[in-house]
């Protein structure tokens, strides 16, 4: 796609002898920034600010939770800026509607209908959501930040900020822009020698009409934009000073344990042996909530103490006997209603049936919680009829307008304190807000701020799940062993929509899904739809390239003829990993392949099943088409975590649905990789060049497919069902395929 | 009333003997560095060092850590000067969310001090903390960069 750079309305202005240049949120009759003092509504959202000092500062409108985006934007900002990296600040943007999103979908959509990253997309078309409500977003999520604000915002508020100091220089020097060039933070004349520091063009440089299409570099100019450079969060981060929302430590500040019903939804029905626990030792209050219960105290486990003590009874309902089983069952059944179509190409059905050998398999996923290691918490500080909010989040703002809701209060009497997030994987998305709601409610009791904080064990049984998916396939082949039809029936659709699209060419599909709804709540994890629909998809088709006597990787590269990039980074894993040669007695390879968030990814896992029937991933390779790395040590980092992520799923994740509530309660049962499981992890960074993809999420889908891949050559047994922990393999490996 | 001793600091405290340490260096010293992860002493988040021993705050009573000398991940650097840990943790730029990172850099500092060259199998053994970011591969390379014969 020609990229057009036309999408951002620019505005600057001139504050404290500096250059302010961002965006501008409504088109302003002049371009001068609206006098804030005389009560205008102010119009610029301000992603640069060149200070007479000679420092740069970027405003980083999303949140760091361990991606790097507080040092990714700032680069792409300074590089095209032409600005010192050395001399570059890094602030995190105020929690204000001047950083939300949707400023930036408007300036989207209006200008070019581009499509906007499918995080953002999914919520505004979500039910819970209007459109007119993603004007009040400020998400991270979606493996967004870097290909979106940072290709379409930073990069061109850095150029045109440069353009700008060019004409000021210009203009001061009396010599053509022609013969100025930049670097480093100066913009210097060569053929005099003169030079002059940004810090001294800035309040000139103001004086000029920013330009909304500035002049983008081309990669081989750039001076920090594919180079690794050292996040700025790091630092705080050994040395135990990076502050997260659960730091917030405030002068007579209390603090809130909460039990909530483990049905969800289900009500409080009552609360016993109350008086007794108001005695003890620095209790405040009890706080009845709708379907939750909080004890307030002076010290976090005094009140965990104390809540243990109440006699505490919930309502029932009907979904008190629902379990695992029986979602299951109502997924098989909702599968032999009518389905909704998603892909239809061909007569997959008519191949069907008229064909003689098909293969069938049915694969399931069970619920995953998100397991952040900061516990949900939210402290909240009512007075003077306003309100201050301590939280890490996803959506500072969609936070502060939730807070904003449910306090009854003008959202400009809600400051958020925005705060590094101790994970984030989805769970701190606004579309779950029961912390943020409970820690609201709790704290307009009192004057002082008050912290709401779940023990891990609520973290874990009143998250936001993946949800537990059932998916059918029926395949056929014609009689030279080619895949000629391809049937999927899966269960739910949510984000991304085309997560159940499979890359190969095959030229009868019928791919088309069953709602069926339960009572546990639904939450965006990690790469959301692809982590179930990558582990279905890839085992199918390995399963298939098997049935056929075919090589699994050869299999794939033969059906991807028309996808090139899919096709180099299958082929790069391969190659990387040695496909299939050399390999330790006992071991085995698995591949899987997958594009997510606009990056492609394949993943060979190198494995073993381990003397008492358990496995053990020894390598992961895994090659990656980003378009093109931004930060490389970043993006190796994102693959590394991405890896890891979905490997615990694969390995542990399973939530399990009793009596309408999550029998897990803490990582003693729901466990996690650690040192000791960790494979080495090899990265083949593979540069199409093509349209920046996301990083965050991409590397999550492929690895539950490629080790269940490889325990089937090892142990003849297909794993259907995740996770592997509920296994006792048995080495007996298949025959090699071709 | 407990006493111990914070990074060389002494404190009295008129807190109940059954308080664990973590809430005690969390809430009432407002030591923020040491995280909370699961209160059952299986994520690690919580370790500090008490007399030089890597331990989980989230279960130890302060009764047990009477008299004792405590170091969290505030009392590691001297004079803002980082321990070669902490370095090493910057130098292969370990933490992602970094909430999980004090308690780690705390568990390793206290390996190596007890053996300065440990095998991988060892570093195995010793660091069972979780880091849900999945750091792993970047802690391992970091501890196999610090030891005495690297």
């Amino acid at each position: 796609m020609k990229m057009n750079r036309r999408r951002f309305i620019l505005g600057s202005t001139l504050v404290g002898g500096g250059l302010l240049i961002g965006y501008a949120a409504s088109r302003p009759s002049k371009h001068r920034v609206a006098n804030r003092d005389a009560g205008e509504r102010p119009y610029l959202t301000t992603w640069l600010r060149i200070a007479p000092d000679n420092t740069v500062t970027v405003l980083v409108p999303h949140s760091e939770m361990g991606q790097g985006i507080l040092t990714s934007l700032p680069m792409m900002a300074a590089d095209e800026l032409d600005a010192d990296w050395n001399l570059v600040r890094v602030e995190q943007a105020p929690a204000t509607d001047l950083f939300a999103n949707g400023v930036l979908i408007k300036g989207f959509a209006e200008s070019m209908g581009v499509s906007i990253p499918g995080v953002l997309d999914g919520l505004a078309s979500a039910a819970t959501m209007k459109v007119a409500e993603i004007m009040n977003m400020q998400i991270t999520g979606g493996s967004s930040s870097v290909r979106f604000t940072g290709e379409h915002g930073m990069r061109v508020a850095g150029a045109a900020a440069r353009e700008m100091l060019l004409k000021a220089a210009s203009a001061r020097l009396g010599v053509p822009e022609s013969e100025l060039s930049t670097s480093l933070s100066f913009v210097h004349h060569r053929a005099s020698g003169r030079s002059l520091t940004y810090g001294e063009l800035a309040s000139d440089a103001a004086r000029f009409e920013p330009s909304s299409e500035p002049i983008l570099k081309t990669p081989e100019q750039f001076t920090l934009m594919g180079r690794s450079i050292p996040r700025v969060d790091i630092p705080a981060k050994v040395d135990g000073s990076a502050q997260y929302g659960i730091d917030a430590h405030l002068p007579g500040m209390l603090y809130a344990a909460v039990k909530t019903s483990p049905v969800f939804g289900n009500r409080l029905q009552s609360v016993g042996n109350t008086e007794a626990v108001l005695q003890r030792r620095g209790i405040k209050r009890i706080v009845e909530l709708d379907d939750a219960v909080a004890v307030v105290a002076d010290n976090y486990w005094r009140a965990q103490q104390a809540l243990a003590l109440l006699d505490i009874r919930f309502e029932e309902t009907t979904n008190d006997s629902v379990n695992s089983r029986s979602i299951y069952a109502q997924y098989d059944t909702a599968l032999q209603d009518e389905l909704n179509e998603d892909v239809i190409e061909g007569d997959a059905p008519g191949f069907l049936a008229s064909a003689s050998d098909i293969v069938e398999a049915t694969y399931r996923v069970p619920y995953l919680a998100h397991a952040a290691m900061e516990p949900m918490n939210c402290t909240v500080h009512f007075h003077d009829g306003r309100c201050d909010v301590w939280t890490g989040t996803q959506d500072n703002l969609g936070i502060r307008g939730r807070v904003a809701k449910v306090a009854g209060l003008d959202e400009n009497s809600v400051t958020l304190h925005a705060s590094y997030l101790g994970g984030g994987f989805g769970r701190r998305l606004p579309t779950g807000t029961n912390t943020i709601d409970q820690a609201t409610q709790i704290a307009s009791h009192f004057d002082v701020p008050v912290k709401t904080l779940w023990s891990r064990e609520e973290d874990m049984q009143q998250d936001y799940y993946r949800p537990a998916v059932t998916s059918k396939f029926r395949a056929a082949f014609d009689n030279t062993g080619k895949l000629m039809a391809w049937e999927n029936h899966y269960i739910g659709k949510n984000e991304p929509a085309e997560a159940a699209h499979t890359p190969y060419s095959i030229p009868h599909k019928h791919i088309a899904y069953a709602l069926s709804d339960t009572h546990v709540p639904f939450g965006a994890w990690r790469s959301v739809a692809h982590s179930q629909h990558t582990f279905f998809l890839e085992s199918f088709v390995d399963e298939l390239a098997h049935r056929s006597g075919q090589n699994p990787y050869q299999f794939r590269l033969n059906m991807l003829a028309d996808k090139p990039r899919h096709a180099a980074v299958l082929r790069a894993a391969a190659q990387k990993a040695n496909w299939e040669r050399n390999l330790p007695a006992g071991h085995a390879q698995g591949i899987a392949l997958q594009e997510s968030f606009g990056s492609i990814v394949a993943q060979v896992a190198e494995v073993s099943i381990r003397p008492d029937g358990s496995v053990q991933v020894h390598r992961v390779t895994c090659a990656v088409d980003c378009g093109r790395a931004i930060n490389p040590d970043t993006v190796a980092s994102q693959v590394e975590s991405g890896v890891i992520f979905g490997l615990t799923a694969a390995m542990y994740g399973e939530i399990t649905i009793d009596k309408g509530r999550v029998v897990q309660r803490n990582f003693p049962d729901y466990d996690m990789i650690r040192l000791r499981d960790t494979p080495q992890i090899d990265i083949v960074n593979v540069e199409s060049g093509e349209a920046l993809g996301g990083l965050g999420e991409p590397a999550t889908p492929p690895i539950a497919a490629a080790v269940a891949n490889a325990v089937y050559i090892l142990t003849g047994q297909r794993v259907r069902e995740l996770p592997l922990k509920n296994y006792r393999f048995t080495a007996a490996p298949v025959e090699s395929a071709v | 009333m407990a006493r111990f001793r914070v990074n060389g600091k002494e404190h009295q405290l008129d807190i109940e003997p059954d308080m664990p340490l973590l809430w005690a260096l969390r809430d009432e010293l407002g030591l923020s560095g040491t995280k909370f992860g699961c209160g059952v002493a299986a994520c690690g988040a919580c370790t500090v060092q008490v007399n030089g021993n890597p331990v989980r705050s989230c279960v130890t009573p302060v009764s047990a850590v009477e008299g004792s000398d405590i170091t969290t991940i505030e009392g590691l650097a001297v004079n803002a000067s980082l321990t070669p840990v902490q370095q090493a943790w910057i130098d292969h730029q370990v933490p992602q969310c970094g909430y999980c990172q004090s308690g780690m850099i705390m568990a390793v500092s206290a390996l190596l001090a007890s053996n300065p060259s440990p095998s991988d199998a060892e570093i195995d053994g010793a660091i069972s903390n979780v880091c849900r970011c999945g750091t792993y591969p970047r802690i391992r390379q970091a501890i196999r960069s610090l030891r005495a014969s690297a």
